[in-house]
């Protein structure tokens, strides 16, 4: 059977409609489609979406198989309804060559959940100090076009100058993790009320905003783009706005759990809220959905970054930073940005799919849900309410902040170019 | 008052006064022929220090001790925490040999918190001091001198710190001296100044329960005990203040500036002292200096605390004087 009819979904939010796969593509959209030597799945009062695209994903594999593996990992974004997702270069080895990318990528095609682009190093080592071959990463069977020493900023002014330079002669991007070395030495925790009462190491935000500043002026030097990942702060969001009204290149993302989450829950000091840049204030938070909403910031990228148990379970100082991300990202979204009306499914196919997919140039992802496109299909019960239980998660780690929390939404559906990888809330 | 004592921001005035006043009931005790009371025997508490501190592990020790408390001292040096176990783990093995209470020291904030509220273990955990967040037992102990000295033994008993000005000085950045006093002479009603240069006062002070000032010359005439915190020298390679020299000049006490306060104000530290940075020897050895005194209050302190979290309901001390007839 090569034919699915998906009836009554509320397309992107909108009017209800049927959606008929033929083996890869959409072969039609409209109102009371022939179910004829189709599979169905009755679909009324779900929303469906473009397959999502996540820019920002640690899968850990090579060298982090105890925390997540390609397959664990793009099993978790399947469920969570991403079709594609972009790995970070942070593995062990890094992915700081053509080889390295090339086995993430084919790992990715062998399992079939969910498309896997790496992304390579923008130095060797993520060291900073020397550019990684990136064109011969670019050239590789996995095609890089989004370099980042994510995990690390590329602090050094000349090599982020060069490495923006660089790229342009085959049109790639450079995706900054802002973060001054300097201020933010042995950094625990966002830097104001909460962290002067916890007596936990400070990240002010004016290491991350004085990068951003930076690196903006540099895209516009050079004429080249730039990305700035899991932008965290109000500050940023108003450097990010002046730069683009100046007619830089700059796109911007945002993480779900800077969406939700404040500094105030590291007042338990559990490990699990402590991430990389560190949760900020409530203020920070309506700046960042603000910003999501009027298209300052461009996407949202879950920084999905596993961990094992045993980096979570002890003391602040000495836990890991990162939380998982793929399986929460899109009923955090609904929560923070659908239910307050900041977004509509429309304008969260945009931020989830369309424009990740544009800046990172993933072929046959973030395309419309019409004829003739790829058939890349999330479908969402947005009336499902529930908590989060990390015991059900298809990723290897556990390390979520959102455990015992209600949110709202549950991904029933996921198709990969017409096949099922997620049916009726499980993996296919 | 609470199962555990982590935060001087977790006791109630109540609670505190209460602390206060059974310490200067354990104080009493110091000054019998036998210092021991029976009130801990067959309890056992364990000293968990993660980090080297002898005077505050010393003072546990005698504080157990004086409660016929059995005494287990762990230092992670040279045990297996050395070799990489974890708190946790290491929480879960004490467990299972029953200790009654635990006394924990360690270089990361938050960590008695984690172990009071992990479910790693049951026993009640008092915080021997965390990183750069709390050391309850020590803004208990300072509470405690200033009521003695400024109200008296006997006057001071179900008395609070209600008006009394307090300057603490120094390094309140890396200070959990500092934060532990804050909370608790505020709970206590005092008005506390922190004096400090401006690199060494935390972003975020402004919501604390005290006043900042930069200028220790205009402080001190209105203060009734000024504490100098210790300030690191290694502090400087770091650009918190541009020399040694420049530190003591600004913000050290030396005789001429003690002079400038009230005839009945008290200096205190916390311990250990660095002669010639934060303190001058003229100071720290005058009459007005506290330090020998805070020493010995500490353990009365410590002895209160765990006689209220270990010893149930009843009377410390005159339940033992039944015992003595």
């Amino acid at each position: 059977m090569s034919k699915i009819l998906i009836r009554g979904a509320k397309v992107l939010g909108g009017d209800a409609q049927d959606v008929l796969i033929d083996g890869e593509t959409i072969e039609a959209v409209g109102a009371g489609l022939s179910a004829e030597g189709a599979d169905v799945i009755e679909a009324e009062g779900k929303i469906l979406l473009p397959g999502l695209v996540d820019l920002h994903t640690h899968l850990r594999e090579p060298g982090r198989e105890d925390s997540e593996t390609v397959l664990t990992g793009t099993r978790a974004a399947a469920s969570g309804g991403y079709t594609a997702v972009f790995a970070m270069a942070n593995t062990f080895p890094v992915a700081d060559t053509a080889g390295v990318v090339e086995q993430v990528y084919r790992l990715g095609q062998e399992h079939g959940y969910c498309d896997v682009q790496p992304i390579g190093a923008v130095t060797v080592g993520l060291e900073g100090s020397k550019l990684a071959e990136l064109g011969a990463m670019h050239e590789s069977a996995a095609g890089v076009t989004v370099f980042s020493d994510d995990g690390k900023c590329v602090h050094d002014a000349v090599i982020m100058r060069r490495a923006l330079e660089y790229v342009k002669a085959f049109g790639g991007v450079v995706a900054q993790h802002a973060q001054e070395p300097r201020l933010t030495e042995g950094a625990q925790m966002n830097e104001g009320i909460v962290s002067s009462e916890l007596g936990l190491g400070g990240w002010p935000a004016v290491a991350e905003e004085s990068i951003i500043a930076r690196d903006v002026l540099l895209a516009e030097h050079v004429g080249s783009r730039v990305h700035i990942c899991h932008l965290s702060t109000a500050g940023s969001v108003e450097i990010v706005r002046w730069a683009k009204s100046r007619g830089i290149d700059v796109t911007a993302e945002v993480t779900p759990h800077h969406l939700l989450l404040t500094d105030e829950m590291v007042r338990t000091y559990n490990p699990v809220y402590k991430v990389n840049p560190p949760l900020r204030t409530e203020r920070d938070v309506m700046a960042l959905r603000e910003a999501l909403a009027d298209g300052t910031i461009d996407i949202v990228a879950t920084d999905h970054a596993p961990h094992p148990h045993e980096d979570k379970d002890c003391e602040w100082a000495a836990a890991a930073m990162g939380m998982v991300g793929l399986e929460t990202a899109l009923s955090v979204v609904q929560q923070t940005m659908v239910e307050t009306g900041l977004l509509t499914w429309a304008a969260v196919a945009d931020r989830m799919s369309y424009a990740p997919a544009r800046i990172g140039q993933a072929k046959g992802h973030g395309r419309p849900v019409s004829a003739g496109e790829p058939a890349n299909l999330t479908l969402l019960d947005s009336a499902y309410r529930g908590e989060v239980d990390p015991a059900g998660f298809a990723s290897r780690s556990r390390n979520t902040p959102y455990e015992g929390r209600e949110l709202p939404g549950r991904v029933t559906h996921t198709f990969l170019r017409g096949r099922a990888t997620v049916v009726d809330g499980k993996l296919a | 008052m609470k199962r555990h004592l982590i935060s001087a921001a977790d006791l109630t005035r109540d609670d505190a006064v209460l602390i206060l006043d059974t310490a200067e009931e354990m104080a009493r005790v110091a000054d019998r022929p036998i210092k021991k009371l029976p009130t801990l025997r067959g309890r056992t508490v364990c000293n968990l220090f993660f980090e080297d501190s002898t005077r505050t592990r010393i003072s546990f020790e005698a504080a157990e001790k004086r409660l016929s408390a059995d005494v287990i001292n762990f230092a992670a040096k040279g045990s297996s925490v050395s070799k990489g176990e974890s708190l946790k783990d290491t929480a879960q093995t004490l467990e299972a040999m029953g200790v009654d209470a635990v006394v924990i020291r360690h270089g990361a904030s938050g960590a008695p918190y984690r172990l009071a509220t992990s479910g790693w273990i049951d026993a009640p955990v008092i915080n021997a001091g965390d990183g750069t967040h709390q050391h309850p037992t020590q803004a208990l102990l300072d509470a405690f001198t200033m009521r003695r000295r400024l109200i008296g033994p006997d006057a001071g008993l179900g008395q609070d710190l209600s008006g009394r000005r307090i300057t603490l000085v120094g390094d309140v950045l890396h200070s959990r001296v500092a934060r532990s006093n804050v909370d608790l002479l505020h709970t206590l009603g005092a008005e506390v100044t922190l004096v400090a240069p401006p690199t060494l006062v935390p972003v975020g002070v402004e919501t604390w329960p005290c006043e900042v000032s930069y200028d220790l010359d205009r402080v001190l005439p209105k203060t009734d005990a000024v504490m100098m915190l210790r300030v690191q020298r290694e502090r400087m390679n770091a650009a918190f203040f541009p020399t040694e020299r420049e530190y003591s000049r600004r913000y050290g006490l030396d005789g001429e500036r003690m002079a400038r306060m009230p005839e009945h104000a008290l200096v205190m530290h916390p311990g250990p002292m660095v002669r010639g940075m934060e303190i001058t020897a003229e100071v720290a050895d005058s009459d007005r200096c506290t330090v020998v005194e805070q020493v010995a209050n500490g353990v009365s302190v410590r002895m209160a605390v765990l006689y209220l979290l270990l010893g149930g309901n009843e009377p410390a001390v005159t339940h033992t004087r039944t015992e003595e007839k």
